[in-house]
């Protein structure tokens, strides 16, 4: 059987295990270049004006993907449920077909409902050497996963206890150990990175200080993971020396979608139960999560939530009029950021700016016993 | 030796400077357009600040900022004979000032900090918050317009809890008005003026500006007059605000209306008809943000005492200039901007991994 060229989407640190889990297999990857404006114009211009932002930059990576390269196939990761992104697969494979690149795709839907189909498209392209390749592929796709998102908490939660100039060096480390566990095709290899990490910023200058500012990123997983649509706020709050706790993890989101799904665990139990005094049902992508979180947050004295999500992403703008309800009832501020092809960095950053100016002078008031309001 | 701080916003569409004094009252304000040259339209603004404190008794700030349009491009003349004093001094004043603190604002804030040796960088709704609660301690509402922003900001108890800005449309600001104010071939100050006089405000379409523009075009061809047409268009940007700025937002009096728009007493009224209360509208309403800056450089100052990173006055006749620069180190090239004195780099902006900017860390720092 010939060796198949397979391209993918982009999505935060996604690609380091795609690539590994797709090469594993017996595919050959062939990866987008990175999210620039170029791929936002080359996607909005194909896509339809009110589709959200993750269908058009999706398509503006395969068409810089077709543009010098030829695959021969592409995979994504589609949904099931209200939110439109389970169409996505089909209106891409549409599209680009209207653009002369008639392209078979894998679409990888929730094994609750469409396992057996997610095999036999595997199995058609690489027939028998899928069953034999499949567990050192999962192997080496779960441990990036794994060993990425680590890496990323372990950056967030020291950023805060750094100066400026190391909260710099840590993320500049944190690049360059990505690139690392990109690089390597070993399994064993990423233990000893992680190691590594570790001694690294163990080795950082701590700086003692009496209050950290916590806030908790919340809202669509595409833009919650891509960096490059939600210019940088995970670092941008995290060079200002804000704790950020990401609410979404690829490694965990798989387990959940994929584990959990498919042996019927129930593992969104306590998010509903803390979602339900303001919303009692699955609203579609994550939307129930946006507000279960949010209340999560304020019960745990976080000091702001930044909702990020595409404009006109259904269920997180359901979730925005909800989680404005909670912000009030519960005293915690809430920034929503929504982004699309013409959202202004500028702008973008004012807000961000201003949200952290706010939360600061908020805390300093209520521990200072000038402001009325405490904190509940 | 007078200790004094500067306050620079330099918006889309005006230049503002505020000096204020150690007790934070303003000495004098500076209002220019920016005209799309953030750097040149500051180093005037900077030599006007100077030549005001140059006379010997420093005048009172009035209401109405000093306007200069006319004269962009003569920054070079007049300095030279007064740096005949070296450093922060003035040859005709009686007291000599010091410069203890700057900061900055809008939305070249970060090149200008750098330009200028900033204290501070702000945001804007920060600074515009701060000044408002300087003059009214008691607002739970600010409301400010300017050249392409608008913004709501939600304060209670003294501290700021929410805000908006606008995102989708600039139906409402301020060049907005200006153009449709040309369009009827008059002077903007006329046309809120113009407005208070209607009878029987009509009904504009104002979600979108080119939309209220083609639905007032229909109206004038209606036959309504101008007046009506005029408060009709305050009344539709008003609404406009206040259903997208404004969406899920409680507005309590005591509301502060401030930015250049705050001027139009059409838009004013047109607020007032809407929210059931008057608003208040302070002295600097023009130039709150550079105010809110100047306030903030005084507050660091006095808390840590440092010593300003200001460059001096000297930079008002210097030769700076931006070059745009793409970086190919990696697949982003991204669009570098480079800060130049005469030859010399000042500093690097707008890379996304930081290798540039870090390169000039002279005066940047935590303010940046």
């Amino acid at each position: 059987m010939p060796r198949y060229k397979v391209t993918i989407a982009r999505m935060g640190t996604s690609n380091i295990f795609l690539r590994s889990f797709l090469e594993e297999l017996g595919f050959e990857p062939l990866l987008p270049p990175p999210i620039t404006q170029e791929t936002l114009s080359l996607g909005s211009r194909y896509t339809p004006e009110f589709a959200c932002l993750p269908l058009k930059v999706n398509l503006g990576n395969y068409l810089q993907t077709l543009e010098t390269q030829d695959p021969d196939l592409i995979f994504m990761a589609g949904g099931i449920g209200p939110c439109r992104f389970g169409l996505y697969g089909e209106v891409q494979k549409e599209i680009l077909r209207s653009l002369g690149y008639d392209l078979p795709f894998i679409v990888i839907e929730p094994p609750k409902k469409h396992f057996t189909e997610v095999i036999q498209n595997f199995t058609r392209f690489l027939g028998g050497k899928f069953w034999r390749n499949l567990p050192r592929a999962i192997r080496i796709c779960w441990c990036k996963a794994k060993v990425t998102d680590v890496l990323d908490k372990m950056t967030l939660s020291l950023a805060p206890h750094l100066s400026v100039e190391w909260r710099k060096e840590l993320w500049r480390k944190r690049d360059e150990f990505l690139i690392a566990i990109d690089q390597t095709g070993k399994t064993g290899r990423l233990k000893a990175i992680l190691a590594e990490a570790e001694e690294v910023f163990a080795s950082f200058p701590q700086e003692p200080r009496a209050d950290v500012f916590r806030v908790m990123v919340v809202g669509e997983i595409y833009t919650v993971l891509e960096p490059a649509v939600n210019f940088q706020v995970e670092r941008r709050l995290s060079l200002m020396g804000i704790e950020v706790t990401r609410t979404i993890y690829i490694s965990e989101w798989i387990w959940q979608q994929i584990i959990l799904n498919f042996l019927r665990i129930d593992w969104q139990k306590s998010l509903r139960e803390e979602a339900k005094p303001y919303l009692s049902r699955f609203i579609g992508g994550h939307g129930l999560e946006t507000v279960a979180y949010t209340v999560r947050a304020a019960r745990r004295h976080y000091d702001g939530v930044v909702q990020l999500a595409p404009l006109g992403c259904m269920p997180e703008v359901a979730a925005m009029s909800i989680i404005g309800q909670v912000s009030k009832e519960r005293q915690i501020p809430v920034l929503s950021l929504l982004m699309d092809e013409h959202t202004a960095e500028a702008g973008a950053l004012t807000r961000i700016e201003a949200f952290v100016d706010l939360i600061q002078n908020r805390k300093a008031r209520t521990s200072s016993g000038l402001g009325s309001r405490a904190r509940s | 030796m007078k200790e004094m701080f500067i306050g620079i916003d330099v918006g889309s569409v005006s230049t503002n400077l505020a000096l204020l004094d150690l007790e934070g009252q303003v000495v004098q304000t500076v209002y220019l357009r920016t005209g799309g040259r953030p750097i040149s339209t500051v180093q005037l603004g900077l030599k006007r600040l100077r030549e005001t404190m140059g006379s010997s008794s420093l005048p009172k700030a009035s209401a109405t900022p000093l306007q200069s349009e006319d004269d962009r491009g003569q920054t070079t003349e007049s300095l030279e004979e007064q740096k005949t004093t070296e450093g922060y001094g003035f040859s005709r004043s009686s007291e000599e000032i010091r410069i203890a603190g700057v900061a900055t604002t809008g939305s070249a804030r970060r090149l200008i900090g750098l330009m200028v040796g900033a204290d501070l960088v702000k945001n804007e709704i920060t600074t515009h918050a701060v000044a408002a609660l300087h003059y009214q301690p008691d607002a739970q509402t600010i409301i400010e317009i300017g050249g392409q922003d608008s913004k709501l900001i939600i304060v209670r108890d003294g501290i700021v809890v929410d805000f908006a800005m606008n995102t989708v449309c600039a139906a409402g600001t301020g060049s907005f008005l200006d153009q449709q104010a040309a369009r009827l071939g008059m002077e903007i100050e006329e046309f809120g003026n113009l407005a208070l006089t209607a009878k029987n405000p009509v009904t504009i379409a104002g979600r979108c500006a080119v939309f209220a523009e083609s639905d007032m075009i229909h109206k004038q061809q209606m036959g309504h007059p101008l007046s009506d047409i005029a408060a009709g268009l305050c009344e539709a940007l008003v609404r406009n605000f206040l259903s997208n700025v404004g969406k899920g937002k409680e507005i309590k009096p005591t509301v502060v209306f401030q930015g250049g728009v705050a001027a139009n007493p059409g838009i004013k009224r047109a607020f007032e008809k809407v929210l059931g209360y008057s608003l208040v509208t302070p002295e600097y309403f023009g130039v709150m943000g550079a105010v809110g800056a100047a306030l903030l450089a005084r507050n660091q100052y006095l808390t840590t005492k440092k010593s300003s990173n200001f460059r001096g006055w000297q930079l008002c006749t210097e030769d700076i200039t931006t070059v745009g620069q793409t970086c190919d180190g990696c697949s982003n090239h991204c669009e570098l901007v480079v800060l130049k004195r005469g030859g010399q780099v000042l500093a690097y902006l707008d890379d996304r991994c930081g290798k540039w900017s870090d390169l000039v860390t002279e005066t940047a720092g935590e303010a940046i």
